[in-house]
């Protein structure tokens, strides 16, 4: 089986955000990057199918070359060859469309990205990217079997689970609960040095045209502060929540 | 030109959400001053959506009767193009963002998730939306000729204009799936976390699991769902599909009630879009007090059970 796990690079999730040049321009200045955590849960789902069912794991990532020490991680954990297309990533459509092409010419029995990436939150590539291939596609997915040439993943949804079968190839959106926290793998000194041997391919990009731009941010506005309410006199929290607020 | 909203449902009614949405999408129409039709499926009482303005509505009455991404998106498409849609809305539930991305790809669509508020300009299309895990917003442009809005729970609300809503209810033929459902296991009778209007959350403060009347006895006063903190999940006093933040769910209800919570950064990023939220923990120096709009330092066992007596008699009176 060859799997192909799409990366994404994202800000800590502890990162400021900020932004520049007349708030048009998410501001990197002491940013640190991490791979995206639910591509962590799916990248370390692979590698249990190479240990225990010999499947080939190549890890790919759309984007510049900041993203490549997050690959090289990739590597070291225990991915066999990884890809980055290079260009600059722009929206959804875009990098979907140029892991679309790629698949397509290089083609994976199962394509596992995550269920969303922490810094826009679009929850948009592993959708597009299935149906611009025309294959199944399971999000939010939190178990995941395969048995010859058909998966069984099992999805969350808004107040439990669903159970879901097709053909391969699928892709997947996988989050925490595919593996566990405790199953994530640091990489060590071995799999770093190994990681300098293993292939690293640089593909031209197609140039697909996004079909959204950002054009400027704004941060929320600074909260007002709390209200304290005395632990003793909680009548007059239900009257601000009844009349204050409007929510009861 | 015409806007076209999906209508949510479940168990052959239409969901919370389809009066937000609809009431979204019939707003945008007016505002491009063209028509707006809406599609559901498996909905016995689509005509409900007049009461969000919503004069025409298309019920699909054979499609799976679980929801069904890939064919619901591959239905939509015939409507779309039949239709001249060029805008489509939908919501952010779990069903929602499966769905729009594979409808995006379809139609070629562009696709913006979490949007807060109606356009903030119609030619060219741009939208607020909340990015970075809730801690910027993005002011996004749409470029193609079709453009998708997922509007952000709880971000519109419904806004009633009653008008006659003529339901066409019509079958399609020739659509399959690629996926075959195997089982579901859904928790009934009880408010989800996505669908509900207030939710009450527990974190390590509530000390163990045996703790947790205290928390869902507060919830079924409001009718609320219940949620929990990420080490509550990891240590298994409640189950996984409870945890919320970051990594969790996200949470963007009218009301979020935190008890026993400290107000990591990664905790709020998930609950932030909730519109109030109170705060109840011993420690006065505890974060999320800086991120609440009401709070009181106490010890949530005697302050709970107080507070959950004094809503049920409030909510008797009313
Ligand atoms: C990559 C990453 C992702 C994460 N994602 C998430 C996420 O999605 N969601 C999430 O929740 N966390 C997440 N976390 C964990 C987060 O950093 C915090 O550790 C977690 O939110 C703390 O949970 P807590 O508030 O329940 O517990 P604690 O931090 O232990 O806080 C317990 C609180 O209860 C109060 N308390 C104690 N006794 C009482 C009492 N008798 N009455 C009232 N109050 C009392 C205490 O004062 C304290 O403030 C993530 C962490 C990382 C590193
Ligand atoms: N630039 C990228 N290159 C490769 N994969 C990506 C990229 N961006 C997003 N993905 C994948 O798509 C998933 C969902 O991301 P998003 O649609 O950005 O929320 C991520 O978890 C990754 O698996």
């Amino acid at each position: 089986m060859n799997i192909l796990v799409c990366i994404s690079h994202v800000p800590d999730t502890t990162s400021k955000i900020n932004f520049k040049d007349n708030q048009t321009v998410f501001d990197t200045t002491g940013v640190q990057y991490i791979l995206n955590p639910n591509d962590e849960f799916g990248l370390t789902r692979a590698i249990w199918f190479k240990e225990k069912q010999g499947a080939h794991v190549h890890v790919i990532h759309v984007g510049t070359s900041e993203a490549d020490p997050t690959l090289r991680k990739c590597l070291a954990i225990g991915a066999d060859k990884a890809f980055r297309i290079d260009t600059r990533a722009v929206d959804g459509t875009s990098v979907a469309g140029e892991l679309a092409t790629f698949v397509k010419n290089n083609p994976y029995d199962l394509i596992i990205a995550g269920r969303e990436s922490i810094d826009y939150n679009g929850a948009m590539v592993p959708g597009m990217l299935a149906a611009l291939l025309d294959i199944p596609f399971v999000p939010n997915c939190v178990g995941l079997e395969v048995n010859g040439n058909q998966a069984i993943a099992e999805r969350e949804i808004d107040g439990g689970r669903e159970k879901l079968k097709g053909n391969l190839p699928m892709v997947i959106g996988g989050q925490k609960g595919l593996v566990e926290e405790s199953d994530l793998r640091i990489p060590n000194m071995r799999g770093i040095m190994q990681a300098r041997q293993k292939p690293f391919e640089l593909v031209p990009a197609q140039q697909i045209t996004a079909a959204t731009n950002d054009i400027t941010f704004e941060k929320p506005l600074p909260k007002q502060d709390v209200k304290l309410v005395p632990a003793e006199d909680l009548d007059q929290l239900i009257e601000l929540l009844h009349k204050e607020a409007n929510v009861i | 030109m015409s806007v076209f909203v999906i209508a949510e449902s479940e168990n052959k009614t239409l969901k919370r959400n389809a009066g937000e949405v609809s009431s979204y999408a019939v707003a945008l129409a007016s505002k491009l001053g063209v028509n707006c039709t809406a599609i559901s499926f498996n909905a016995d009482n689509a005509d409900v959506l007049g009461q969000f303005g919503v004069t025409q509505a298309i019920n699909i009455k054979n499609a799976p009767l679980h929801f069904d991404a890939n064919y619901y998106a591959s239905a939509i498409v015939k409507h779309v193009q039949s239709l001249n849609a060029t805008h489509i809305v939908l919501g952010s539930s779990a069903d929602a963002k499966f769905l729009a991305p594979i409808l995006a790809a379809k139609l070629g669509a562009a696709y913006v998730p979490n949007v807060v508020a109606l356009p903030t300009n119609y030619d060219p299309l741009t939208v607020k939306h909340t990015a970075f895990t809730n801690k910027a917003f993005a002011f996004t442009q749409l470029n193609s000729e079709c453009n998708i809005i997922g509007v952000g729970n709880n971000a519109y609300g419904n806004i009633e204009s009653p008008v006659a809503c003529s339901v066409e209810n019509v079958e399609i033929s020739n659509l399959v799936s690629n996926l075959e459902q195997v089982s579901i296991e859904k928790i009934s009778g009880k408010a989800t976390i996505a669908d509900a209007d207030v939710v009450v959350s527990g974190g390590r403060g509530l000390k163990g699991p045996e703790n947790w009347h205290l928390v869902e006895n507060l919830a079924e006063v409001l009718g609320a769902a219940t949620a929990c903190s990420k080490p509550v999940s990891d240590m298994g006093w409640r189950s996984h599909d409870e945890h919320v933040g970051q990594t969790g769910k996200p949470v963007s209800t009218n009301l979020y009630i935190a008890i026993g919570i400290s107000g990591a950064i990664q905790h709020l990023a998930g609950v932030n879009a909730s519109k109030i939220k109170v705060v109840i923990n011993n420690d006065p120096e505890a974060p999320f007090f800086k991120a609440a709009d009401y709070g009181v330092v106490g010890d949530a066992f005697e302050v709970v059970p107080v507070l959950t007596e004094k809503l049920k008699a409030f909510k008797a009176q009313r």
